[in-house]
């Protein structure tokens, strides 16, 4: 495609962050009015290349286009001037303010606010692409769909005609996504272009004119959508072909280890995340929950490993009654493993050495510590063998843990859980940000354990990996579970609807 | 030559001091008298002399044990910025022990005394302590508040009834002088409670760096969501850190009080409690350190009385000094190694290093 | 102590009083809501009244008008938040501590060059100040024309920036930018605001105020400067702001509080000594206390208040 008919053009953009390069010599064309998705797995560099385009960061090297003309975006004002916009998986909205306060935050103009004319404009604007939001709610109030929209109104009322969607879709239920990209088809007859970053091969195919295929900070690929296929698309994004199998034994059953029974959690907000669950896991089984992120998953796994009080409901650990346990009688006493989502704000001290982290949760007991007296040496040694058996990639154990990459960090987290001898594990997000290689280390590490008796709870937001590793799958969707389904079962129009909190499709 | 640099950096407080003296002797210019010979009668007079000595050991100990006060809290992540208050309680607590007791031998006397004054300051902390904890509300917003309420408090007290009768001003009768702390060097004012308070910061230092309860502080200071995670208990952190400040603050007052004045006197601190908030931050949160900074603060105080017979320099330049040296030492903060550009090519360095001695980079020896 | 109930023109005295005491308040915490609602603790106000006082000492004494010192009084107090703006917002220092090296600094240079400056005629000088100006016809209305109306010129700039204060925050641009900011830097980032140079603006806002405030002292109160004058005014500012929840308005009836207990603790010590003036020290602080508790009503201090912000961080 000739430069000089492109909307935007990306010219061999280059950026570091310290020694990672997030983005290597990065090219892009897209053209007026059409969608251009931009596909990649976590880690592929294109948020990196989306805050570049927005203002965010500046490039080391390489130019950007607009309309032909070079341009220099050093801030998202700029951004805005060129008629860029973006909207990021984490939405930029200002809680206490209402939707037309959020919208016209930044904008230029006199010193008044003005806020009932805005608000009018902003209502026949939000009428006439379709959507359904009152602009004078607090945001705050708005469930993520509608909060999702005024990121869009805040864009639309700029003027912007390069939207730019982060992982759009992150946030929404199946049967969401749906009317999301029809809206998408309603703003490019609008005359809008659509810069969409994302993972889901569907959503690619479904909705996109071209796609440019990143892998690890560089492009691998520019095509129309019309000329090639999922499979390919999966080859280019990975490397090579997906492998979505592997091996497994045959499942050895023993008693149940793991039991909730009519589990009630409450959010933050006071709301029932977790509303009657009951589920068990018998030793030597992977038991899955797949769910949209924000289904009451953080509740459910913070509460079996008590660092969330239930509202109602029973927790039972090699059949002995552990609701009203301490997190820390749940792990020394019941054998509960617990790799928490967030690794970096929950599972690590980032400033402590990684021996440090390795002794995190048996800081009070032999061999690290003897009446109250720390053993450094006992750390250290137990430390390094750790480190030897899973193959974690640092300089020395005596580093901090926050230079690690986040696949070696996620193994010092499962090492350190698994070390221990568990007879449950309850994982979140295990894979989350892994490289493949990362992932693959992981999985083989908890079927070895499936292998071993150990019980095992896994919950992800991923559906392929929890495709390879589980025996069962349970779906969970507004705190409830909405089916139980065997691997093969588990087709993504079942889970879709599953997921959508639609029991039918049992 | 890059680890020279990165030794520069690591001295960069020391800098900071030394810029903090320079615009010193400016403003002691500006008064019109020499800073170098005002600069040399307070340092001299402050560490080179006797009864100078002993006067910067007594400002010392308040200033040693209000800063360990700010120091163990500050490892958990919390700041107790109501030492002032904790100070006056305390002190209060050891008067109304010393003098309200049954009579008991000297030294358990004095025991008693301190214990009590603990007690006093950790109760003045446990409010502000129980609102973090359970109610997560600024700390740093009630303690300030509390120190008010603490300090018209003992005013009360001693203007009402405490007050010694036929006082020309509010204090409160004298402490028998078989509580009066031992003094450490003779024919001075210097007592024990600088002794006690280095005691108490190395005790401080070795439970934070070789205790598992040391362990947990840290953790709960670094990072309070994989603290829980630990099995550690955020909110009994909390409180007993706090609680703990509190009482090495009241340690202080208790010691003002059995050490120097033998009284319990009207606004007897001179704002000793925020003086700890600087030894904390001179000392980086190292207990072993702030006994260096306290010493510095206390040599600064106590040499500013002398410098002002000597050459005539008035004492509030030692204030200024004060407020300078925190203000380059923070500001010094922000110089890091690592951000600079020294530092990446340090890193590269170290990288071509182990590249070519044929080291892999997998696991340790 | 019950005549100031029963006679109107002592109730009219005591409420004149109450009023003038909360005055440096007032200006001190409009400086604190404005500083913390972008999101930056300012507990550097004592030594920015401080500074102001000295520096309207300075000038008043120097030119021999009050409103060069003035000038100057309101210039000290910028440039002292000139300094905790550089350390908080530019440097990422931490807000508290450079609060406290700001008080500490202030108040021992004010100390010390006022000895130099005035020679250490500090305590027996008198200075031309502002006088009290009656505003004909609303001064009339009876018990509360003479409290409101028969203030000096400090006193009516205070009403203005009250308001103003007010207008700014909920009714502008700027106020809403400094809400957003206070609330969700990053999202402000995002929408094109300059986090920094608002936290700067408000900062110095909040230093050019807390001068004033200290301006006011020397200037219509008290017509000399002696060291360490502000008497912790700028700590009961920053309760004022609390227990005003972040308000200009609740700020104002939260000082004006303050400065009625603070007449009634000065009235106590003299009339009635048997009666411990302390409790009326300590009720503003206690109230202050059971404000954040939310007794008072409920407190949300901005979210991302003393939280440094940085745009490129991995």
């Amino acid at each position: 495609m000739a430069t000089a008919t492109a909307h935007l053009v990306v010219d061999r953009v280059s950026r570091s962050f310290g020694e990672l390069k997030a983005n290597d010599g990065v090219s892009l064309h897209v053209a007026h009015g059409s969608i251009h998705a931009v596909l990649g797995e976590n880690g592929a560099g294109k948020t990196t290349l989306m805050n570049i385009l927005y203002g965010l960061y500046q490039p080391d090297e390489g130019r950007i286009l607009v309309g032909g003309r070079e341009v220099a975006i050093d801030s998202p004002r700029m951004a805005l001037r060129h008629g860029i916009g973006m909207v990021h998986q984490h939405f930029m909205l200002v809680a206490p303010l209402t939707v037309t306060e959020n919208v016209i935050l930044g904008l230029r103009g006199g010193l008044g606010l003005d806020l009932k004319a805005h608000t009018a404009r902003l209502r026949d604007l939000s009428r006439s692409f379709g959507f359904d939001v009152d602009p004078s709610e607090p945001v705050w109030r708005l469930p993520m769909g509608s909060q999702q929209r005024v990121e869009i109104l805040k864009l639309l009322y700029r003027d912007a005609d390069i939207l730019i969607l982060d992982e759009p879709t992150s946030v929404l239920t199946p049967s969401e996504v749906g009317p999301f990209l029809d809206l998408l088809r309603r703003l490019r007859s609008g005359g809008k272009t659509i810069l969409l970053i994302t993972h889901k091969l569907e959503e690619v195919m479904a909705v996109a004119d071209r796609v440019t295929v990143m892998r690890a900070g560089r492009v691998v690929a520019e095509l129309d959508t019309a000329a090639t296929s999922p499979r390919e698309l999966a080859r280019l994004m990975v490397g090579r072909d997906v492998v979505f199998e592997v091996e497994r034994t045959e499942a050895v059953l023993g008693a149940p280890m793991l039991e909730i029974e009519d589990l009630v959690v409450r959010s933050e907000r006071g709301l029932d995340a977790v509303d009657r669950v009951s589920l068990a896991v018998r030793a030597g089984e992977i038991l899955g929950v797949a769910g949209v992120d924000g289904n009451g998953q953080n509740e459910l796994a913070e509460a079996i490993a008590g660092l969330r009080a239930p509202a109602a409901g029973r927790i039972r650990i090699a059949g002995r009654d552990v609701t009203q346990a301490s997190a820390a009688e749940r792990l020394h006493e019941h054998g509960l493993g617990y790799v928490p989502e967030d690794r970096q704000r929950t599972g690590l001290v980032l400033d402590n050495t990684i021996a440090a982290n390795i002794m995190l949760r048996d800081y009070r007991r032999a061999p690290f510590a003897r009446h109250g007296l720390l053993d450094f040496r006992a750390a250290r040694d137990y430390a390094a063998r750790l480190v030897k058996a899973y193959d974690v990639r640092l300089q020395s154990i005596d580093q901090q843990a926050r230079y690690l990459s986040g696949g070696n960090q996620q193994k010092v987290i499962l090492a350190r859980e698994i070390e221990r001898g568990p007879r449950v594990l309850v994982v979140c997000q295990p894979c989350k940000g892994l490289d493949v290689g990362a992932i693959e280390f992981v999985q083989q590490t908890l079927l070895e354990q499936r292998r071993r008796g150990v019980a095992i709870l896994y919950i992800s937001t991923e559906l392929e990996h929890i495709l390879m590793a589980c025996d069962r799958i349970a779906v969970i969707a507004r705190g409830r579970i909405t089916g139980m389904l065997m691997p093969a079962e588990a087709t993504a129009e079942r889970l879709g609807l599953l997921m959508a909190g639609s029991a039918a499709a049992h | 030559m890059l680890e020279a640099i990165r030794l520069l950096y690591a001295m960069k407080s020391v800098w900071a001091i030394l810029c903090a003296l320079l615009v010193g002797a400016i403003v002691i210019r500006a008064g019109g008298s020499d800073p170098l010979a005002a600069y040399a009668a307070l340092f001299r007079g402050a560490f080179f002399e006797y009864h100078g000595i002993a006067t910067t050991l007594v400002k010392m100990s308040p200033l040693l044990l209000a800063g360990l006060s700010v120091v163990l809290p500050l490892r958990a992540g919390l700041f107790n910025i109501g030492a002032e208050g904790q100070i006056y309680l305390g002190a209060l607590f050891a008067t109304l022990a010393a003098l309200y007791l049954p009579p008991l031998p000297g030294w358990l006397h004095i025991l008693v005394c301190s214990l009590a004054g603990a007690i006093g300051g950790g109760l003045w902390a446990l409010i502000p302590a129980y609102l973090k904890a359970w109610h997560n509300i600024n700390e740093v917003i009630v303690t300030l508040l509390m120190n008010y309420i603490g300090i018209n408090l003992i005013s009360y007290a001693v203007s009402g009834p405490m007050m010694e009768e036929g006082a020309p001003y509010p204090y409160s009768a004298e402490i028998r002088e078989e509580l009066w702390l031992p003094h450490i060097l003779p024919r001075t004012d210097a007592h024990l409670g600088v002794v006690i308070g280095v005691g108490l910061a190395v005790l401080i230092y070795f439970v934070l760096q070789r205790t598992s309860i040391g362990f947990s502080i840290n953790t709960v200071g670094r990072n309070p969501e994989a603290a829980r995670y630990a099995g550690m208990s955020v909110r009994r952190h909390i409180v007993w850190t706090l609680v703990a400040g509190g009482a090495l603050a009241g340690l202080a007052g208790t010691y003002e009080v059995l050490g120097l004045k033998y009284r319990l006197f009207h606004m007897f601190s001179a704002g000793y409690g925020y003086d700890g908030i600087v030894v904390a931050f001179l000392s980086g949160s190292h207990p072993l350190y702030a006994i260096l900074a306290a010493l510095f603060l206390g040599g600064l105080r106590s040499g500013a009385n002398i410098m002002q017979r000597a050459v005539g320099v008035p004492t509030t330049v030692v204030d200024t000094i004060e407020g300078l040296v925190v203000i380059f030492v923070a500001t010094s903060l922000a110089f890091r190694f690592e951000q600079s550009r020294w530092a990446s090519l340090w890193r590269r360095r170290k990288e071509m290093d182990a590249a070519l001695a044929g080291r892999g980079q997998q696991g340790s020896p | 102590m019950i005549d100031i109930l029963t006679d109107p023109g002592l109730l009219a005295d005591f409420l004149a009083t109450s009023l003038r005491l909360s005055v440096p308040v007032i200006f001190a915490a409009l400086g604190g809501v404005l500083s913390e609602r972008s999101g930056v603790y300012n507990i550097g106000l004592e030594g920015m009244i401080i500074a102001g006082a000295f520096g309207a000492a300075v000038g008043g004494y120097f030119a021999g008008t009050p409103f060069v010192g003035l000038a100057v009084g309101i210039g000290f107090g910028l440039l002292c938040a000139l300094l905790l703006a550089v350390l908080g917002v530019s440097l990422g220092v931490n807000q508290i501590v450079a609060g406290i090296a700001i008080n500490v600094l202030m108040l021992g240079l004010t100390d010390f060059l006022s000895r130099i400056v005035f020679h250490g005629q500090g305590n027996t000088m008198h200075l031309d100040g502002f006088m009290p100006v009656a505003i004909p016809g609303l001064a009339d209305i009876p018990v509360v024309g003479p409290v409101l109306f028969r203030q000096d010129l400090l006193v009516y700039v205070m009403y203005a920036l009250v308001a103003l204060t007010y207008w700014v925050m909920f009714h502008t641009r700027w106020g809403l930018n400094i809400r957003a900011v206070g609330e969700n830097p990053r999202a402000a980032d995002t929408a094109g605001i300059s986090v920094p140079r608002l936290r700067y603006a408000c900062v110095l806002a909040s230093g050019g105020l807390a001068g004033l405030g200290g301006c006011y002292l020397v200037l219509s109160q008290i017509f000399l400067f002696s060291e360490h004058m502000s008497a912790g005014k700028g700590f009961i500012a920053l309760a004022a702001v609390i227990l005003g929840r972040w308000s200009p308005l609740g700020a104002l009836l939260a000082c004006l509080l303050f400065g009625v207990c603070d007449a009634l603790q000065l009235r106590l010590q003299f009339a009635n000594p048997e009666v411990p003036y302390q409790a009326f020290v300590i009720l503003p602080y206690a109230v202050s206390i059971l404000a954040l508790i939310g007794l008072v009503g409920k407190p949300t201090p901005p979210a991302a208040v003393g939280l440094h912000y940085q745009r490129e961080s991995k």
